[in-house]
C-alpha cells in the first residue's frame, strides 16, 4: 500500500506519499475522537471554542492535504476560498440580523 | 452531475493548444463548482442554525440525537476520504487494479454512511420526528438529506468510474478523472465535518 | 476540449457543399451514433458551436422580450384610466409577476448570454468555449425553464406573488394554485443553466486566451462578463436554497415559512435578496461592457482609464454581495442592520461613478460618430445616471422608508434596467449585427428606433418618480378618481402620461423589428470592419468562419486589432493607418493554422434538458412523471459521459489549405 520510494518530483506534483496521507488520517481521527469526547467530558467555557477550532482544523487539513490545495496552483485556492469566504460573510451577516450571536 | 466527461481530454494537452494558466479546464471547473457549493450548503446550514431551537411539536434535538452512533458514521466518512486519496495516488501511479480497489472501498464506506443516515432517519421518524413536524425537523432533514443525496451521487459516480476504468473507456487523463471525483468526494466529507460539529455536537 | 472533435486537416477528401460542413461517421462505440448533420434544423438542434448557440439565445431572449413587453402594456392599459377593468386583481398580480420574471430571467440574462456566448471566445482569440457540450446544455435548460415558467399561463394561472415571491405569501395557504410551483421549477432549471454557463465562461477566460493576452489586455466587455460569471456562480446557490425550501413547503408540507410554527417571515427575504442584489449587477454589467466597447470606437479614442473601469467592475461585483438588505429597510430589521446596509449601499455608488466618469472622459475630445449604436450608448450613460441618482436616495434609509413600495422605486429600477441595461443591449445589436449576420442594420431606422425608445422610456418612467412621491403604491391593480389626489397633475394625469409613454416605447421596439426584417431582406453585405473597431472579434469574416480564426492571433496590445491597423507616425506623433481590416483578415487566411480542431455536435445536451424538464413537471404532476424524468436524465448523463469519440478522418477544408485562398460562403 505504501510506496517504498517516492521521487522528489512525485512529491512535488502529487503532494504526499501514501504514508503521509495515512498520517493525516490518523491526526483527523484523533481530532474527531477529541470532538466526540466533548459529549462525555465537561469542557466548561472551552467547549464552544474548542469544537469550532477543531472543526476548522479538520476542514483545512482535508482541503489542504487530501484535496491537494496546498500543493496546487494558487488559482484553485482563490476560486474555492472566495466562495467559502463569501459564504461565511454572507451567512454570518444573515444570522447576525436575527441576533443569533447575541447570547 | 456525472459529467466529468471521460472523453474530454485536458485542453492543455490537446494537440499543442496551451491553456493560458497551464492548469486543467476540468480541475478549474470542479474547484469553481465546489466554491459555489459552499454557498449552497451554507444556506441550508444557516437555515438550520436559525431554526434548530424552534420545536412547536415533536422532539427537541437534545432528545433525539444519538451522538455515539453519529460519531461512528462520521468516522466512516472520514476514513473514506483516506481511501479516496489512496485511490487517486494509485491512479497517479497508473495502477488500475489498486485504483479500483480503493475506489470500491471508498464507495462501500460511503454507502455505509448513507445506510447509517437512513437508519438514523427512520429511527428519528419512529420517535416522532417527521419532515413536517417542526421547523427544527424540516431544517434538519433538508440539510442532512441534501448532504446524503450528495454522498449517494458520489457513490454512484465512484461505482461508474470503476466500471469505466475496467472497460478501458477513459482515453484521456485517467488520473485526473479520479482526482476530480476525489475532489467532489472530499468536499462532501468536509461539509459533514461542519455539519457534525454544528448540528450534532453543539447543543441548541 | 472534448475529443468528440472534428479535425480539420488540410488535404482531406472534402465534401464542402456550398461551404457547409458535411461529416461522414465511420464508427460509433457508445450508446447511439453521433449526430453528424451539420445542415438544416438538425444543425441547430445538436450544435455545440458557441456562435450558433449565441444566436439561439438571442432569438429566444428577444421573443421573451416581446412577451414581457406585452405583459407590461397590459399593466399600463389597466392603469391608464381610473377603475380600470382590463385586468382583474388576480390577473394583475400574475401580469406584474410574470412581466418582471420574464424580463429578468428570460430576456435580460439570456440576451447577455447571447452576447457573451458569441463574442467572448472571439474577443480572447479562442475557437470556442472550454466546455462546448455544457454550453449547449445551458441553452436547452434555459429554454426548458422558460417554457415551463410560461406554461403556467395555460395550466391554471401564472405565479402571482411578485418576482421576489415573498413567503409566507407565496406558500400553499395564500397561493394555492400551481402558478408559484411553475415559477419555482422554471427558475430552478434556468438557474442551473446559468450556473453551468458561469463555470464554463470563467474557465474559458482563465484558460483559453490567445497567446500574449494577459488579463489586463482583455477587452472590457470580456472583463465585465467575467465579473458577472463570478457573481452568478456564488449567488445562484442561494436562490437555489430559497426555491428548494419553498418547494418543500408547497409540495411536501415543510414548515420553513409557516409563522404559526414559529417561522421567521424574513428568512425568505434574506435568502432571496442575497441572490437578488448580485443579480441586478449581473443584469447591468454586460451592458456596461458593451458600451465600453462602443464608446471608444465611436469616439475614435481609446477607453479612458482602462484599469479603473476594470477594477471598478470587479469592486461592484464584490461589494454587491454586501448590500442586499437595502431591499428590506422597512421589514423590521432593526436600526443597526439598517445603518450598516445603508452605508454599504452608499459605498457601491462610488465604483459606478468611476465608470461614468471614465466613459465621459472617453468621449471628451473625441471625434464623435453618432451612429445608432453610439446613440444608445450615450443614452445609457445619461439614463443610468438618472437611475443611479434615485438609487442613492434609496440608500439613505430614512428617505427609503417613504419611497419603498411606491412607484418611486419602480421608476428607479426601470431607469437603470431599461435606460441602462436595455439601451446597452440595443447598442450591442447595432454595433455587432454586421459581424454576426454580415449585414448592417439600417441607420435611419436605428435613429427612429432610438428616439422613440428614449422619448417613450422617459415618458413612461419619468412620471413614476412623481407618482411614487404622491403616494401611489406598487402592485396596486387599480386606482380611483377619489384617491387620485387634488389638482391637475395628480395620479390620474401622470398615470395617463406613463401609459401613453409605454406605447411610444413599444413603437420604438417595433422600429427595431422592422429594421431587422428589412435588413434580412436586403442583400447588401456589410464590410468586414464597418466601424473601424478595436478588438479581436473584428479580425474575422462576417459572420466568422466556424473555427473563428484561421490562425490564433498573437496579442501584443490592449485593443490589438486597432494597433494592427494603426501605428504611430514618428514625425507627426499621430496614428497612421497601415492596414485595413480586410487586409489583416486576408493575411490571417494566408497563414492559417495547419491543424484545427472543432468540437462535434451532440444529442445529449438536448436530451438531458428534456429529462430535466420532465423531472420538474413531475414535482407538480406526480411521482411517476418524476421517475420518467429521472430515468431520461440518468440515461442522458451516461450517454454524455460515454460519448464516442469522433472518427479521425473528418473533413473540413480551411480556406487557406495548400496556400490557396478559397472563397467559402460562411456557415450561417
Amino acid at each position: 500500500m505504501t510506496t517504498v520510494t517516492e521521487t522528489h518530483e512525485d512529491t512535488q506534483e502529487h503532494g504526499m506519499s501514501d504514508a503521509g496521507y495515512i498520517k493525516i488520517a490518523v491526526i483527523l481521527a484523533l481530532i474527531t475522537a477529541l470532538e466526540v469526547s466533548t459529549y462525555y467530558v465537561d469542557f466548561g467555557p472551552l467547549f464552544m471554542p474548542a469544537l469550532l477550532i477543531m472543526m476548522v482544523v479538520k476542514f483545512v487539513m482535508v482541503v489542504s492535504y487530501f484535496m491537494h490545495l496546498k500543493f496546487d496552483s494558487k488559482i484553485f485556492s482563490f476560486l474555492f476560498y472566495t466562495g467559502l469566504g463569501l459564504a461565511i460573510f454572507v451567512y454570518c451577516t444573515f444570522l447576525a440580523t436575527f441576533k443569533f450571536f447575541i447570547a | 452531475m456525472a459529467d466529468i466527461a471521460t472523453h474530454d481530454t485536458d485542453h492543455a494537452t490537446d494537440h499543442g493548444h496551451h491553456s493560458s494558466t497551464g492548469l486543467s479546464n476540468n480541475k478549474l471547473a470542479m474547484w469553481l463548482f465546489l466554491g459555489s457549493e459552499c454557498l449552497l450548503f451554507g444556506g441550508l446550514i444557516s437555515t438550520y442554525m436559525l431554526y434548530r431551537g424552534r420545536v412547536q411539536n415533536g422532539p427537541h434535538p437534545s432528545q433525539i440525537y444519538d451522538i455515539p452512533f453519529t460519531s461512528v458514521s462520521s468516522f466512516v466518512l472520514l476514513m473514506s476520504s483516506l481511501t479516496m486519496v489512496l485511490a487517486v495516488s494509485s491512479a497517479h501511479r497508473k495502477d488500475d487494479s489498486k485504483t479500483n480497489l480503493w475506489l470500491l472501498i471508498t464507495g462501500l464506506l460511503g454507502a455505509t454512511f448513507v445506510g447509517g443516515q437512513v437508519y438514523e432517519f427512520t429511527t428519528f421518524y419512529r420517535e416522532g420526528l417527521g419532515f413536517t413536524t417542526s421547523l427544527f425537523s424540516s431544517s434538519f432533514y433538508s440539510l442532512t438529506g441534501f448532504h446524503g443525496v450528495h454522498v449517494s451521487v458520489g457513490v454512484i459516480m465512484l461505482m461508474s468510474l470503476m466500471g469505466i476504468i475496467k472497460k478501458g473507456k477513459i482515453t484521456g487523463d485517467k488520473a485526473e478523472v479520479v482526482e476530480l471525483i476525489g475532489l467532489y468526494w472530499h468536499f462532501v466529507d468536509v461539509v459533514w465535518i461542519i455539519i457534525f460539529t454544528l448540528v450534532y455536537l453543539i447543543p441548541s | 476540449m472534448s475529443t468528440n472533435e472534428l479535425t480539420l486537416t488540410p488535404g482531406n477528401a472534402l465534401d464542402v457543399a456550398k461551404g457547409k460542413l458535411v461529416v461522414a461517421p465511420t464508427q460509433s462505440l457508445g450508446v447511439v451514433r453521433r449526430p453528424v448533420n451539420t445542415t438544416g434544423w438538425r444543425e441547430w438542434l445538436f450544435t455545440v458551436d458557441h456562435k450558433k448557440l449565441g444566436i439561439m439565445y438571442g432569438t429566444v431572449a428577444f421573443v421573451f422580450f416581446i412577451v414581457g413587453g406585452v405583459e407590461a402594456l397590459f399593466i399600463r392599459l389597466q392603469l391608464a384610466l381610473p377603475d380600470g377593468r382590463i385586468l382583474s386583481a388576480d390577473k394583475y398580480n400574475q401580469m406584474f409577476t410574470m412581466h418582471a420574471t420574464t424580463m429578468i430571467f428570460l430576456f435580460a440574462m439570456p440576451m447577455a448570454a447571447a452576447f457573451a456566448n458569441y463574442f467572448l471566445p472571439l474577443q480572447i482569440g479562442a475557437r470556442d468555449v472550454a466546455f462546448p457540450r455544457l454550453n449547449a446544455l445551458s441553452f436547452w435548460l434555459f429554454l426548458t425553464g422558460g417554457l415551463i415558467l410560461n406554461a403556467s399561463w395555460f395550466l391554471g394561472g401564472a405565479a402571482d406573488g411578485g418576482w421576489f415571491m415573498y413567503a409566507p405569501n407565496s406558500g400553499p395557504v395564500f397561493s394555492p394554485t400551481n402558478g408559484v410551483d411553475f415559477w419555482i421549477l422554471g427558475l430552478q432549471i434556468a438557474g442551473i443553466a446559468s450556473l453551468i454557463g458561469s463555470i464554463n465562461l470563467i474557465v474559458t477566460v482563465l484558460n483559453m486566451r490567445a497567446p500574449g493576452m494577459t488579463l489586463m489586455k482583455m477587452p472590457v466587455f470580456t472583463w465585465m462578463i467575467l465579473v458577472v460569471q463570478f457573481l452568478l456562480v456564488f449567488s445562484l446557490p442561494v436562490i437555489t436554497v430559497a426555491l428548494v425550501l419553498l418547494m418543500f413547503q408547497r409540495s411536501y408540507g415543510a414548515t420553513f415559512f409557516d409563522v404559526s410554527q414559529g417561522a421567521d417571515p424574513l428568512l425568505w427575504q434574506h435568502l432571496f435578496w442575497i441572490f437578488g442584489h448580485p443579480e441586478v449587477y449581473v443584469l447591468i454589467l454586460p451592458a456596461f461592457g458593451i458600451i465600453s466597447e462602443v464608446l471608444p470606437t465611436f469616439s475614435r479614442k481609446p477607453l479612458f482609464g482602462y484599469p479603473f473601469v476594470v477594477f471598478s467592475g470587479a469592486s461592484i461585483g464584490l461589494v454587491g454581495f454586501g448590500v442586499w438588505a437595502h431591499h428590506m429597510f422597512a421589514s423590521g430589521l432593526g436600526p443597526v442592520s439598517v445603518a450598516v446596509f445603508s452605508m454599504a449601499t452608499m459605498a457601491i455608488a462610488i465604483p459606478t461613478g468611476v465608470k461614468i466618469f471614465n466613459w465621459l472622459l472617453t468621449m471628451w475630445g473625441g471625434k464623435i460618430w453618432y451612429s445608432a449604436a453610439m446613440k444608445f450608448a450615450i443614452g445609457l450613460v445619461i439614463l443610468f445616471t438618472i437611475g443611479g441618482l434615485s438609487g442613492v436616495t434609496h440608500a439613505v434609509a430614512p428617505s427609503d422608508t417613504q419611497q419603498t413600495d411606491t412607484y418611486y422605486i419602480v421608476a428607479h429600477f426601470h431607469y437603470v434596467l431599461f435606460g441602462g441595461m436595455v439601451f446597452g443591449l440595443f447598442s450591442g445589436f447595432y454595433y455587432w449585427w454586421p459581424k454576426v449576420f454580415g449585414k448592417m442594420l439600417n441607420e435611419k431606422l436605428g435613429s427612429w428606433n432610438f428616439w422613440f425608445m428614449v422619448i417613450g422610456m422617459n415618458l413612461t418612467f419619468g412620471p413614476m418618480h412623481i407618482l411614487g412621491l404622491q403616494g401611489q403604491p406598487r402592485r396596486m391593480y387599480v386606482w380611483t378618481e377619489a384617491r387620485a389626489g387634488e389638482g391637475f397633475f395628480n395620479l390620474g394625469f401622470w398615470n395617463m402620461v406613463s401609459s401613453i409613454g409605454s406605447f411610444i416605447l413599444a413603437v420604438g421596439v417595433l422600429f427595431f423589428i422592422i429594421n431587422v426584417i428589412k435588413t434580412t431582406r436586403n442583400p447588401e453585405r456589410a464590410p468586414l470592419d464597418p466601424w473601424d473597431a478595436r478588438t479581436l472579434e473584428w479580425i474575422t469574416t462576417s459572420p466568422p468562419k466556424v473555427h473563428n480564426f484561421d490562425r490564433i492571433p498573437v496579442v501584443h496590445h490592449l485593443d490589438e486589432f486597432f494597433h494592427r491597423k494603426y501605428e504611430e507616425d514618428e514625425a507627426t506623433h499621430t496614428m497612421k493607418q497601415v492596414a485595413t481590416g480586410e487586409e489583416l483578415v486576408r493575411a490571417e487566411e494566408a497563414a492559417a493554422d495547419a491543424d484545427i480542431h472543432m468540437p462535434g455536435p451532440s444529442y445529449w445536451p438536448l436530451l438531458l434538458s428534456i429529462g430535466v424538464g420532465i423531472l420538474g413537471m413531475g414535482v407538480i404532476y406526480g411521482t411517476p412523471i418524476m421517475v420518467v424524468g429521472a430515468l431520461v436524465v440518468l440515461f442522458s448523463s451516461y450517454g454524455w459521459v460515454l460519448e464516442p469519440s469522433v472518427p479521425d478522418a473528418i473533413d473540413f477544408d480551411t480556406p487557406s489549405t495548400d496556400g490557396h485562398t478559397k472563397e467559402i460562403t460562411p456557415v450561417g
